[in-house]
């Protein structure tokens, strides 16, 4: 809503400092967006005769002017129009003036002729005017006139305000200044006009049948003769386009004006197009069509309301747009002038079906005030009788349907100051309830509160502490800080979260947070099933997906990196996938409050370009340990997207939480990556399920280990672990670690064969093994391994 | 007589002097040797003070006893001294420059997303608030219709909102969505705490990823993250709230600074009002909206809004990362990449 200073200052004398109103209108809830000042700016720009024109010597589209600023002394001055003719009266901006623009203006040569300053259109001086060509002044206007003067513009101050939804009165320059008014304790003159009336009643040959009473609350009907001829004035045309309405003709223009000062959207009919007398409200039937004033023919249905005629043809769509069969014309002599109350929801479905947005429709679907008609009338034809002379026809037609009741409500003292922090008496909430229309009669302690007709959106007692507050000033409020009677925490879950986090930060990954939509393909070229859930509405195919899997996205954001030569990217990522999974339907509203899909997953995943698996399984190791989870074990499989002869899934518990191992190189290929790429994934889900044990410490042996380091050459299929596992069982209670240090294949070894080489560690609580002990041992475990295994030591 | 004792002093002041003088560890030996060993002078004048006056034999013992003591201990101190030296000479030998190896670590980095999430996080936990979380893919009772805005509410068209199509029963029934706040996980935290009995209070923040149906560009995403605050007791009130916002504004952006609410609207709220952030300059900058939770929401969460009352907050997490940082472009936030991540 743009509000010039000038035309709220008709309604109450605010003199502040701009700055100052700035702070009060956000202290009302209306955010400032923007301050424009208008009208300055045109020192140095004066009213000049034209005494002659002349073709340029050595151009053509420029032409010499000779004028005269008012001192006597001609100047040339070298112009691209030439709408102006000796005699015409032009805005000069002399030599030293600085247009509204910023262009400064000096004398110079344009193709060697003497420019003296700068003839001036009506966008170049920022004032209401023909769009092309030179702006002509008034004849009679004095040369050396100000043209700030002939104009007759007074500097103006438009305040964009950010009017919010639960304020359908502040749409308009009243609602504002009563809303000011009552801040700064300053009166408020509400227009009363009382034009006078002439010519034949219009009741009995107009009339109105509203057919549908929950659409339509209130329809007025007024007739206006001898609209035609006269133009807007200068002052109304300016302060519409300062309010951001094109002048049109003043019809259309008083009915604009009427709009935004009083909030009250109206329609004007030429009364001789519109066929019969008697109008018809109703819904529009399915497919009926109509012609609109923007020229477009809409289809409606029965969400959208119309206006017929006694035909029972659509001419205007009901607080939309106005029909095009009944527009007003220069010819218009007659004008029917509609002022309606709309129902909001009705009027809010049908623009958005329509996607047809007008002024009067944002007024309508937030809530006019139903009493706003008879006033909004006769300021129109005030406005209009001065412009053409038109005179209001007596009479009114005016038929209602369903308004919304005005609500009178219970407003207790306790509450607010409950609500507020505040310790206001009733008297003071009555004070400043009443000082913005609001009805106020004390019942007890408490008020009883009569909703004024344009605040129909209060409709209980909290909204109503809603406008104590704003008017009090939320910030008078005392400012208390409660306390919570537990202490603040993260959960045991967050916490491991957070250390998951770090740990892949502190193994040098960095952390990508793709957006976890997908485009159909995107899964498929990750050599994963198709399907994950489908966007309804996406805005573009590339989100129309939802991720069941956080390989893409961190595929892509590898690709990313090797396209602008960023190579061995590292990242991670905690996120969330999506399916496949299905809908718990039937705990929308139940207190069990699961998740609404049973896929929705949390996982922590890495990618590791140019490492393999083994660092990913290295990474796993580190991860898990963070997260306080263990023993892990891992189980080969194929698995869809990665290598399948390097991928496991990860066991902990006896549970899978997740795999390792590398991306499939074609899926590598398929993103444009052309080096191993280490894959880690968890489901976090499972993970933190797992409870995390307080530690209980092991007594640690106060004698020295001792070491063996047994090399065996065995079948490749045979996990590394599992052989590891056979050394510890077979070793007993006295092994404290195995560690494989060294895997070797060879020709020699044979194919199909490797050497793992172990060392393993042993000790006693209550001695130093001997040599003798730890022999026995170890020719234990190679006895186990070689049977159970089918290996052989190697020597 | 006293030439003697004058020579064994004179012995000891000359071989101190070349002790020190010595340069390696074989002079060292040889100058001991000939000091103190079998044919030193001082070995030499031990043996002849049998042949001294007797008068003088004492204290000419007491003058060779201190000579030998005296040389002894500065060899040995002298032969530390060489070692010393010797070792740093090896040492050297194997220098090297140690700004060979900057810059070579694999540094690691958080994105700036998660560093402004948990620093959110930290702040309210140590005001008392635990953190709880939801699902992004919500129905539309509690996206909307809980929260105060029901089918037809012309404010809804502030949200627009991804629908999932989550089968033909979802869709008919309507209204799978991405979560267009975290502001569901508010539902559910009171819905849970009014069930299990216990109900309120409640201090509780939810920060989380959320959905809009937008275009991405430098200041919009499809896909943003939010933190909302809830706190629900016995007489909550709206200068709680203030209190509150101002105790998180001091820890989170800095002592020097403010925080204003400014009126507003929000349909789930009522008083609603924008939280601004003094800045350095004098002017105020919007960084989120809060309000006294609607007694209509209070009902659908099965509390009695003349029992409990309670306040909420939000603020945007990228809109706080993106303050913070200078990032200029909320696309960067998404791109993943490394020139921009590695900064953090």
């Amino acid at each position: 809503m743009r509000v010039p200073l000038s035309w709220l200052r008709e309604f109450t004398p605010v003199e502040l400092e701009v700055d100052a109103l700035c702070e009060v209108f956000a202290e009302l809830g209306f955010e400032v967006d923007d301050v424009e000042h208008i009208g300055g700016g045109l020192e140095g720009v004066v009213a000049a005769r034209v005494l002659e024109t002349a073709p340029h010597p050595d151009a053509d589209r420029i032409q010499l002017v000779r004028v005269d600023p008012g001192d006597g002394n001609a100047l040339q001055v070298c112009c691209g129009a030439f709408n102006m003719s000796a005699g015409d009266i032009v805005p000069l901006a002399t030599v030293g003036s600085t247009l509204p623009g910023g262009m400064e203006i000096a004398s110079r040569r344009m193709r060697g002729q003497e420019s003296n300053g700068m003839l001036c259109s009506a966008a170049e001086l920022g004032v209401v005017g023909e769009e092309s060509g030179i702006l002509l002044l008034e004849s009679g206007t004095d040369p050396g006139t100000p043209v700030s003067d002939a104009l007759g513009i007074v500097p103006d101050v438009v305040f964009d305000l950010d009017v919010l939804p639960n304020r359908p009165d502040a749409l308009s320059i009243l609602g504002v200044a009563r809303d000011l008014a009552a801040r700064l304790g300053l009166p408020l003159q509400v227009p009363d006009p009382t034009p006078t009336e002439q010519g034949e009643d219009i009741v009995g040959s107009v009339s109105v049948e509203i057919l549908d009473p929950t659409l339509c609350g209130r329809f007025c009907l007024r007739v206006l003769t001898g609209v035609a001829g006269g133009s807007t004035p200068r002052w109304m045309a300016s302060r519409l386009a300062a309010a951001g309405m094109r002048p049109i003709s003043p019809v259309v223009d008083v009915s604009n004006y009427v709009m935004l000062e009083l909030g009250q959207p109206n329609h004007t009919y030429d009364l001789a197009k519109v066929q019969g007398s008697g109008l018809r409200v109703r819904r529009a039937r399915e497919g009926e069509q109509v012609e609109t004033l923007d020229g477009a023919t809409r289809t409606l249905g029965p969400r959208d309301g119309v206006i017929a005629d006694s035909s029972d043809a659509a001419v205007g769509i009901a607080g939309v747009m106005g029909g095009a069969s009944t527009e007003i014309s220069e010819d218009t002599d007659e004008v029917l002038l509609e002022m309606a109350w709309w129902d909001p929801v009705s009027i809010s479905v049908s623009s958005a079906s329509l996607n047809l947005h007008s002024e009067a429709s944002l007024r309508y679907k937030r809530g006019v005030d139903p009493e706003l008609a008879g006033l909004a009338a006769r300021r129109f034809a005030e406005l209009l009788g001065s412009i053409t002379g038109a005179r209001l026809r007596p009479g009114t037609v005016d038929e209602r349907g369903d308004l919304p009741a005005v609500p009178a409500l219970e407003l207790r003292t306790g509450r607010v100051n409950a609500l507020l922090g505040t310790e206001l008496s009733r008297e003071r909430i009555s004070e400043l309830l009443g000082s913005i229309g609001f009805g106020c009669t004390p019942k007890g302690e408490d008020l009883v509160v009569v909703v004024p007709s344009w605040r129909l959106d209060c409709t209980a007692e909290v909204d109503l502490v809603e406008e104590v507050g704003r008017h009090h000033g939320l910030h008078r409020i005392e400012r208390t800080v409660p306390t919570s009677p537990k202490a603040g925490s993260l959960s045991s879950a967050q916490q491991r979260r957070r250390r998951i986090r770090r740990a892949f930060v502190g193994a040098g990954l960095s952390e990508a947070m793709p957006m976890p939509f997908l485009a159909p393909g995107d899964l498929e070229r990750c050599g994963l099933p198709a399907g994950g859930l489908r966007v309804a509405n996406p805005l573009v195919a590339e989100e129309s997906v939802l991720r069941t899997s956080p390989l893409p996205g961190l595929l892509r954001a590898v690709a990313h990196n090797e396209a602008r030569r960023t190579t061995g990217v590292r990242l991670f990522e905690l996120g969330r996938i999506f399916g496949p999974g299905e809908l718990v339907s039937d705990r929308v509203r139940s207190v069990e409050l699961d998740r609404v899909l049973t896929g929705e997953a949390e996982f922590a995943a890495a990618v590791l370009a140019g490492a393999d698996s083994t660092a990913a399984v290295e990474l796993l190791e580190v991860v898990l340990a963070a997260a306080g989870v263990g023993p892990l074990a891992l189980r080969a499989e194929e698995l869809p997207g990665l290598h399948p002869g390097r991928a496991a899934v990860v066991e902990v518990a006896g549970g899978d939480v997740g795999s390792v191992g590398e991306v499939h190189p074609a899926v590598a290929a398929a993103h444009d990556i052309n080096q191993r790429l280490g894959w880690l994934q968890l489901d976090l889900d499972a993970l933190l399920a797992i409870p995390e044990a307080v530690v209980r410490v092991q007594e640690v042996s106060r004698y020295p280990s001792s070491e063996v380091d047994l090399a065996f050459v065995l079948d490749e299929r045979v996990p590394a672990a599992v052989v590891g596992a056979t050394i510890r069982s077979a070793g007993g209670e006295l092994v404290t670690g195995v560690e494989l240090f060294d895997v070797f294949r060879s020709e020699a070894l044979g194919a199909d064969r490797r050497s793992l080489a172990f060392r393993v560690r042993f000790c006693a609580m209550d001695r130093t093994l001997t040599d003798a002990e730890v022999a026995e041992l170890r020719s234990g475990m190679i006895a186990e391994v070689e049977r159970t295994h089918g290996a052989e030591l190697r020597k | 007589m006293s030439d003697k004792l004058d020579e064994a002093r004179e012995l000891a002041r000359t071989g101190l002097e070349r002790i020190n003088r010595t340069t390696s560890v074989e002079a060292l030996d040889a100058l001991d040797s000939e000091l103190l060993g079998k044919r030193s002078r001082l070995t030499e004048m031990r043996a002849g003070l049998r042949d001294a006056d007797p008068r003088e034999r004492k204290e000419l013992g007491r003058a060779l006893n201190e000579a030998r003591h005296t040389l002894d201990e500065a060899v040995s101190a002298r032969r530390e001294e060489l070692a010393a030296e010797a070792l740093r000479t090896e040492l050297l030998a194997e220098g090297r420059d140690l700004t060979e190896a900057l810059g070579r670590a694999r540094v690691g980095h958080q994105h700036p997303i998660t560093l402004t999430w948990e620093r959110l996080e930290d702040v309210f936990v140590g005001m008392g608030f635990t953190v709880e979380d939801g699902p992004e893919v919500e129905t539309d009772w509690f996206n909307f219709e809980a929260l105060n805005l029901p089918a037809a509410h012309p404010a809804r068209s502030l949200w627009d909102t991804l629908y999932v199509d989550a089968g033909e029963e979802s869709t008919e029934r309507g209204e799978v969505l991405l979560r267009t706040h975290t502001s569901p996980v508010q539902v559910r935290t009171m819905l849970r705490a009014a069930a299990v009995g216990t109900g309120p209070p409640i201090y509780v923040v939810c920060p989380g990823r959320v959905y809009r149906r937008d275009t991405a560009d430098a200041t919009h995403l499809p896909v943003f993250h939010q933190i909302e605050g809830l706190v629900v007791d016995r007489g909550t009130s709206m200068g709680d709230l203030a209190g509150t916002i101002e105790e998180f504004t001091k820890a989170y952006f800095g002592e020097s600074l403010t925080s204003r609410l400014r009126p507003s609207y929000f349909p789930f709220t009522e008083p609603s009002a924008e939280v601004d952030i003094s800045q350095p300059d004098g002017s105020w900058l919007e960084v989120g909206g809060c309000g006294m939770v609607h007694p209509n929401v209070l009902v659908h969460c099965g509390l009695d809004p003349e029992e409990w009352s309670g306040f909420a907050f939000g603020f945007g997490i990228d809109r706080l990362a993106k303050i913070r940082h200078g990032i200029s472009d909320l696309r960067e936030l998404v791109a993943n990449d490394m020139r921009f991540l590695e900064q953090f």
